[in-house]
């Protein structure tokens, strides 16, 4: 079959009044961006074209609510934007878009709201601001005594790694004034790197706590996070995503 | 009147399928090089020895029969073979799951998918049927006993094993459901034929036997009525030496026509087992 004809046959079962169906598939096959191949058969499409067409199936008759399994697997880095613009286009028409992943990366980027499930269990259910995915940023600096790096703890927690000094919470803007003050206080800055604590360090430390109920009240998220957030992510390895890690 | 519409949607879905993986072609074309082949066997057949008399009608007969049991297996053959992707790959490939997003049952899936491919059993089974029992009488003058009915009896054996296919695919891999389903219809074939056995004998055991696999997988039910219906009168058949007909029913290619009871477990066996099918692809994680 075309992608075409696979796209009339879901128009027919939805249910879709025929008058409706050739602006429906014209619209779903353009958003998902099949338009140079929409007559050739799905039998020769590539697995990320075959997840486009899947892709388009779910976005006729212009749903309210979008179940995307796994939507970006086996996309090349194009086709997982093409996804995340489909999504957003989704959710800016008012859609609701629930979005099953393993990769986290990509939840971090689309998602407003995230639940984490364990064995089937709800472990947790939060909005991205509330998962505290709060940014930061590593700055490997030599020739800086301890006074020096007091002056850093003023823009946020600060740990020390080697020659890497790692500052939580600093807000963008403070950065250039953060390097002014090392530099200030008789340090010779090698090297800055903004960071953030990525969904996949919240995930294992969430996974943690759950798995370790003397940490906190497990009924309770928030309670179940804060105590995890302090542990298990602050005595990992510099606290970055990996896309930012030094 | 929702579930009527989607079966009809998956049945049409099917048929398309079916004719563009050149099935339909397949089997247009297969039937008319058999006619054909048919009409030119029988054709030397009658140059060599006119059929006039009982004898010669009964050797006819037993070609035609012959012919029909082939005729027949390749039906079964393809019964199975397009009824043992029907569900499987469709759940493999993530298709199904797609399919059912949609205000779609899994029983109407199931039931398009048998519908669609029956439909294309029977129409083939009647029309190369008639063709081939049509270029027989052509070259030889034969008309079987009851020839209009012979044709449904293939059809509806070829359905009895599309039922088994497709249920089998529900939870079976196509090959191992299609393999499964040959050798159901191997073994229920042979126990026909011990049946036919002990019925000529009157052997209990045997005739036992015979009913138990008739029971279970009903093909060979609907194989002995297209013999039957395949076979001259017994006038025929007594003029012909044949003198003892029940001695002469043990033969694989001799039958009689099906009783009504027989008739009904054929339909009700093709529902029931439509009904498990339906049970085991509800039950069946996508």
């Amino acid at each position: 079959m075309t992608a075409r004809e696979v796209l009339a046959l879901h128009c027919e079962l939805a249910g879709l009044p025929r008058a409706d169906w050739q602006p429906e598939i014209r619209a779903a096959i353009d958003l998902v961006g099949l338009a140079d191949r929409a007559d050739g058969r799905t039998g020769t499409y590539s697995k990320g074209m075959q997840q486009r067409l899947g892709l388009a199936v779910a976005l006729l008759g212009r749903p309210n609510l979008v179940v995307l399994d796994e939507p970006t697997s086996a996309l090349d880095p194009v086709g997982r934007q093409d996804v995340r613009r489909i999504i957003g286009a989704l959710r800016d028409r008012g859609a609701t878009v629930f979005l099953n992943s393993h990769l986290l990366t990509e939840v971090e980027r689309v998602c407003d709201r995230v639940a984490i499930v364990d064995h089937g269990r709800v472990v947790s259910e939060l909005t991205m601001a509330e998962l505290g995915l709060e940014r930061g940023v590593s700055v490997r600096v030599t020739g800086l005594d301890g006074v020096g790096r007091d002056l850093a703890a003023r823009y946020g927690p600060t740990r020390v790694d080697g020659e890497w000094l790692h500052v939580d919470g600093i807000a963008e803007t403070d950065v250039p004034a953060l390097v002014g003050r090392l530099v200030a206080g008789g340090g010779a800055i090698h090297a800055v790197v903004p960071t953030h604590h990525s969904l996949e360090e919240r995930f294992m430390a969430l996974l943690g706590a759950t798995s370790e109920p003397a940490v906190g009240d497990a009924a309770d998220p928030a309670a179940g996070i804060e105590p995890a957030a302090d542990g298990p992510a602050d005595a990992a390895p510099p606290s970055t995503s990996d896309e930012a890690r030094p | 009147m929702r579930s009527v519409a989607a079966i009809a949607i998956i049945a049409r879905l099917t048929l398309r399928e079916a004719v563009r993986r050149r099935l339909l072609w397949a089997l247009a074309g297969l039937t008319v090089v058999i006619v054909t082949l048919t009409w030119w066997a029988f054709s030397r057949i009658a140059d060599a020895s006119p059929i006039t008399g009982p004898v010669e009608m009964l050797g006819v007969s037993q070609v035609t029969v012959m012919l029909a049991f082939m005729f027949s297996f390749v039906l079964a053959m393809t019964a199975v073979f397009a009824g043992s992707p029907a569900i499987g790959p469709e759940i493999e490939s993530g298709l199904l799951l797609a399919m059912l997003a949609r205000p779609i049952r899994r029983s109407d899936v199931l039931l398009g998918r048998w519908f669609g491919l029956a439909s294309v059993l029977v129409v083939y089974a009647l029309v190369a049927g008639y063709l081939e029992l049509g270029a027989v009488d052509l070259a030889t003058g034969y008309v079987p006993s009851d020839a209009l009915t012979a044709p449904w009896y293939l059809a509806g054996e070829s359905l009895v094993l599309l039922t088994l296919a497709v249920v089998l695919s529900t939870r079976i891999a196509s090959v191992a459901g299609g393999a499964l389903a040959v050798v159901a219809y191997g073994l229920a074939w042979m126990a026909g034929v011990m049946g036919g056995v002990g019925e000529a004998f009157n052997n209990d055991v045997l005739r036992g036997a015979g009913t138990f696999s008739r029971l279970v997988l009903p093909s060979d039910v609907l194989w002995r009525g297209t013999a039957g219906a395949l076979t001259p009168p017994e006038s025929v058949l007594a003029a012909g030496g044949v003198a003892n007909a029940s001695l002469y029913k043990f033969s694989p290619f001799s039958g009689a026509a099906p009783s009504l009871e027989w008739l009904a477990w054929c339909v009700f066996w093709v529902v029931a087992m439509l009904g498990l099918g339906i049970v085991l692809l509800r039950r069946r994680e996508l």
